[in-house]
């Protein structure tokens, strides 16, 4: 699984780490950062909280190969 | 030429304070976008679909900035302040993500998370009082609106004496009733914040606001105009919508008691009852925007220049998205509500929102388990319509 966080257009709504608190946190400046092992965690809320993001900041795709 | 005589007026008030007015049953038949008419004649574009809702609060192409001409005014209340600058709520990006950049590091889940004993703090301090001198209680005036206000000035910074200055002035420049009294307490607010910057210029202290004086004022980030309307908005969006979350939410519960029961015998049913509370209740029924360019949506053209208006409480009952969307329950999945906002501007202080809300209403139901309305529920006042929906007063005993 690749996560991407677009840092440039996150607003720091936390939205993705109460979703999902296993995969996503917030930085000391309140934006969206990977915890470590995210990527591998499987954790089923991954997408969820993608969706809740508010400003799509967050993309998931499958790691090929 | 379009009969403006077959829309619904937008916003009329509640009949039930939990549900959204009867006339807007016309809202939900006609998703996910129809024609309104605003208190002073104009039309407007209203958004009552979930899925164009969430879509449309993140296009850039619908502004936020209501010193532009033009912009939507759902209240004569609002219409008398709209040319006051308003920082964050009221600013487009960039300047937008520029001021955000410099809270949001106040706001996050973690800073959320620290707060809480301190808010338990105020919490149980309130109650304390309120049953000392009880019952009967206005569970508004003792609880509700103390809890928020004390915790956001607590978070900002600012010295706890002056909280009853602060709440008879946000409770006016919100409810009005009249422009003249919207204008003068905001004027008040601003004299008061300047004054407390320029204190903390000179003797600095360690809440938020000092942290914006010392990092953005110093370092040319802000002026000082521009740091009394960050410090304006952080108060008004933190006190009084909490308040009334706090207040119809106790309301809303009371008037469910299986519910109640339910959340009184599992506790960790909390953070769900809060998600669910705040999609019914929708207190903040009328986010506006203006389209500053043709936007195609749903099979019609929102045209450049015409108002917006998204009816958080028709949105949040969308049918497709909650199956019995008027019915109060826990177990359904509500996090995907609007209820705060969705897009760049999507309710900063939410994190602190949520614990503020689960600390209040499990505190105040665990402290009195006999807690109930001391008038009949059809008496209990509540505001009128307007954007932001709550309770004036509630009568209650234990």
């Amino acid at each position: 699984m690749h996560i991407d966080i677009d840092q440039d257009v996150c607003i720091g709504a936390g939205q993705c780490a109460l979703t999902a608190p296993d995969v996503f946190t917030q930085d000391d400046d309140g934006y969206s950062t990977l915890l470590p092992g995210a990527e591998d965690s499987g954790s089923p809320l991954l997408r969820e909280a993608a969706r809740a993001c508010p400003v799509s900041a967050i993309s998931v795709s499958e790691t090929v190969g | 030429m379009t009969d403006t005589t077959a829309h619904v007026a937008f916003p009329q008030s509640r009949t039930c304070p939990y549900h959204p007015p009867a006339a807007y049953d016309a809202l939900r038949t006609e998703r996910p976008l129809t024609r309104i008419t605003l208190f002073d004649g104009r039309e407007a574009w209203l958004v009552s679909g979930h899925a164009t809702a969430r879509a449309l609060l993140a296009d850039p192409r619908l502004s936020s900035n209501r010193d532009r001409p033009g912009f939507p005014a759902p209240t004569k209340r609002f219409a008398g302040v709209r040319n006051r600058r308003t920082a964050l709520l009221g600013v487009d990006d960039p300047e937008h993500r520029a001021q955000r950049r410099m809270v949001v590091g106040d706001f996050t889940l973690k800073r959320a998370v620290e707060l809480r004993p301190r808010i338990q703090q105020i919490v149980d301090e309130r109650l304390d009082a309120m049953i000392a001198a009880g019952p009967v209680a206005d569970l508004v005036s003792a609880f509700a609106l103390p809890v928020p206000s004390m915790v956001i000035c607590a978070l900002l910074g600012v010295p706890y004496s002056d909280h009853d200055f602060f709440e008879t002035q946000s409770r006016r420049l919100l409810r009005g009733p009249e422009t003249t009294d919207v204008l003068d307490a905001r004027d008040r607010l601003e004299t008061y914040f300047g004054e407390l910057i320029d204190r903390k210029q000179q003797d600095p202290g360690t809440g938020l606001l000092d942290d914006l004086v010392h990092r953005q004022l110093r370092e040319g980030d802000l002026d000082r105009e521009g740091l009394i309307a960050m410090a304006l908005i952080l108060l008004v969006a933190g006190h009084e919508t909490t308040a009334n979350m706090i207040s119809l939410g106790t309301f809303t519960l009371l008037q469910h008691p299986e519910r109640l029961a339910e959340l009184r015998a599992d506790p960790r049913l909390l953070p769900a009852a809060v998600e669910e509370l705040m999609r019914m209740l929708s207190i903040a029924d009328g986010m506006l925007r203006l389209a500053v360019d043709d936007i195609e949506v749903a099979g019609t053209t929102i045209r450049k220049g015409e108002g917006v208006v998204f009816a958080t409480s028709v949105i949040n009952r969308d049918e497709t998205v909650y199956p019995e969307p008027d019915t109060l329950d826990w177990s359904r999945p509500a996090r995907h509500h609007v209820a705060f906002g969705f897009g760049i501007h999507q309710c900063l202080g939410q994190n602190l929102a949520r614990a503020e809300l689960e600390i209040a209403l499990h505190s105040l139901f665990d402290r009195l388990p006999t807690l109930r309305l001391a008038a009949p529920a059809e008496e209990i006042p509540f505001k009128p319509g307007d954007t932001i929906q709550g309770l004036l007063e509630l009568p209650v005993t234990w």
